[in-house]
């Protein structure tokens, strides 16, 4: 598989359907995993370090789930390269700025991408679209039967899997759900379930933004321990909390169709008109109106073909994305702000005005009763 | 305010993480923010950071100060400068001042979950000649010899079979 490839058919985390999809995004898993008794990628030279590439890369290319995959070393890619892998989170951040001495490994339909040499030997990491940590961790789980069989794993009788960072040791494992919560950030409800999360030892973070001020109302809710449990556990309970804060979300865009009609119809409405008139925008408005419009496609206002357009636009919008495909080198933030403009606007004009029959209940007096 | 990693430039991106009810709070100055990656959330633990504040220091109290890891040569000075330890053998050289820092940070202190089906397999054979040296000693007070020599063959065998 060519990187033009992956560039011309996005992974299926964002064209696929999953349970739970309106509010789930995607699920990820992720597996840290190191070679016994060599030095980590953080301390090893830069020869240990091409030399455990080396020792490496041909045992992940030959993972089963690998056949007719991407394989490449870093310092083959460019710098936009990168970029589009860190923007279909097929690669973090981190490892793009690594270059001789480590590689990527992705899997024909991208579900399964592996990265050699980043914080640890070995990252390997599952994306599936919606609610599926459990089917995500599967296939983690067979690449990882295939490779402890090739490659002297570091393992420590009691505090297991041995990572460079000690906040990974044990399973190595951080399960991850993104998940999307206009409503609960509409009726500023988001606060407490943040912070309850947070209680019973799971992390609830804003995608792009920080804290509870995400941009794109996007979070991403993960286990923040990983010794002392089994991969099992931690994933059930991850599940669990997932699943009530999905309740919460549909409980709060009910309440807000009932008593707030007019307020979210608004919303969307703007949301709509700003997107599909916007000569210049930047990354935080068009993130937070496309939430929006995404929410308004969930509640039914537009076709159901909106979601996906929404969710592409979601990854087509960001910056190495844009300039993909540019001749100049290198966008100004103005330019990136016009072209994303162009972009969106394209794309929202082929959406019908919001349906807003489908809100009202019939015979509900245009809502007008329903509002504060 | 200045920030929390290099204490010199000005901080500009504030960061609050509530994990377990406790909360905790960093403030970064744009250079230091990028260097640590908190504009990629999914690669970022709040837990990492801090890591590189303090609580590496936590190791220094365990072990003797001037201790090297004699497989990769890296000492706790390094673990206080990356939040990061230098191979899997530097978790038995520097066991007992990780052991707190680890207490802190985990559930529990012992794995429970998967591991490498090999390693199992060697874990279950290490378990059994262990349980046979027993039978083994008291079959030789009982003076079975009998069993005993049974005993010390099959013992023989799958230690033969460890080493392979």
């Amino acid at each position: 598989m060519t990187f033009d490839h992956i560039v011309a058919h996005p992974g299926q985390w964002l064209r696929g359907d999953g349970p739970h999809d309106k509010i789930v995004v995607s699920s990820r898993i992720r597996f840290a995993r190191n070679l016994k008794d060599r030095p980590f990628p953080g301390w090893a030279k830069k020869a240990e370090r091409l030399k455990i590439l080396g020792e490496i890369q041909d045992h992940v290319a030959a993972i089963p789930a690998m056949d007719d995959g991407y394989n490449a070393p870093l310092q083959d890619l460019t710098a936009l390269q990168k970029q589009i892998l860190v923007e279909r989170h097929l690669v973090s951040r981190e490892h793009a700025s690594k270059s001789a001495g480590s590689a990527v490994v992705i899997s024909h339909d991208q579900q399964l991408s592996i990265m050699i040499n980043e914080e640890d030997h070995l990252r390997m990491q599952s994306l599936l679209p919606g609610l599926q940590l459990r089917e995500a961790h599967k296939i983690n789980n067979e690449a990882d039967f295939f490779l402890e069989d090739r490659v002297p794993y570091a393992f420590h009788p009691d505090l297991g899997y041995l990572t460079a960072c000690p906040t990974n040791v044990g399973t190595g494992l951080r399960a991850s759900a993104m998940v999307h919560l206009p409503a609960l950030v509409l009726a500023e409800q988001i606060n407490q379930i943040v912070n309850s999360v947070g209680k019973i030892g799971l992390a609830v973070r804003g995608l792009y933004g920080e804290g509870t001020e995400a941009l794109g109302n996007l979070f991403q809710v993960s286990n923040q321990t990983t010794l002392g449990e089994t991969e099992e556990e931690i994933i059930d309970r991850l599940v669990k909390v997932i699943e009530q804060v999905i309740e919460h979300e549909q409980n709060a865009r009910q309440t807000l169709l009932e008593r707030r009609a007019n307020m979210l119809l608004d919303q969307i409405g703007r949301a709509y008109g700003v997107l599909g008139q916007a000569r210049a925008i930047a990354s935080k408005e068009a993130l937070n109106l496309l939430s929006v419009l995404k929410l308004g496609a969930d509640l039914g206002l537009f076709p159901e073909s909106t979601q996906l357009a929404v969710d592409e636009l979601f990854m087509t919008t960001q910056p190495a994305h844009l300039q993909l495909g540019e001749k100049k080198e290198k966008l100004s933030p103005e330019e990136r702000d016009t072209l994303r403009a162009d972009l969106v606007r394209a794309k929202v004009k082929k959406i019908p005005e919001p349906d807003i029959a489908k809100v009202k209940p019939a015979g509900s007096g245009k809502g007008k009763k329903m509002d504060p | 305010m200045h920030c929390d990693v290099c204490q010199k430039n000005d901080a500009t991106v504030y960061l609050t993480q509530i994990v377990e009810g406790k909360m905790q709070k960093v403030n970064l100055c744009e250079h230091c923010a990028k260097e640590k990656g908190v504009s990629d959330p999914t690669g970022f633990a709040m837990a990492d950071l801090l890591l590189g504040l303090g609580a590496t220091q936590q190791i220094e109290r365990g072990g003797q100060p001037a201790q090297k890891c004699p497989v990769c040569g890296f000492t706790q000075i390094d673990f206080k400068k990356t939040g990061r330890l230098g191979c899997s053998a530097c978790y038995d050289t520097f066991a007992d001042g990780l052991a707190n820092l680890l207490k802190g940070m985990h559930k529990g202190l012992k794995h429970t979950g998967k591991m490498p089906a090999h390693l199992s397999r060697r874990y279950a054979m290490a378990d059994r000649v262990k349980s046979l040296e027993t039978d083994l000693q008291k079959a030789v007070k009982n003076e079975k010899y009998e069993d005993a020599a049974r005993l010390r063959d099959e013992i023989q065998k799958i230690e033969h079979e460890l080493q392979a």
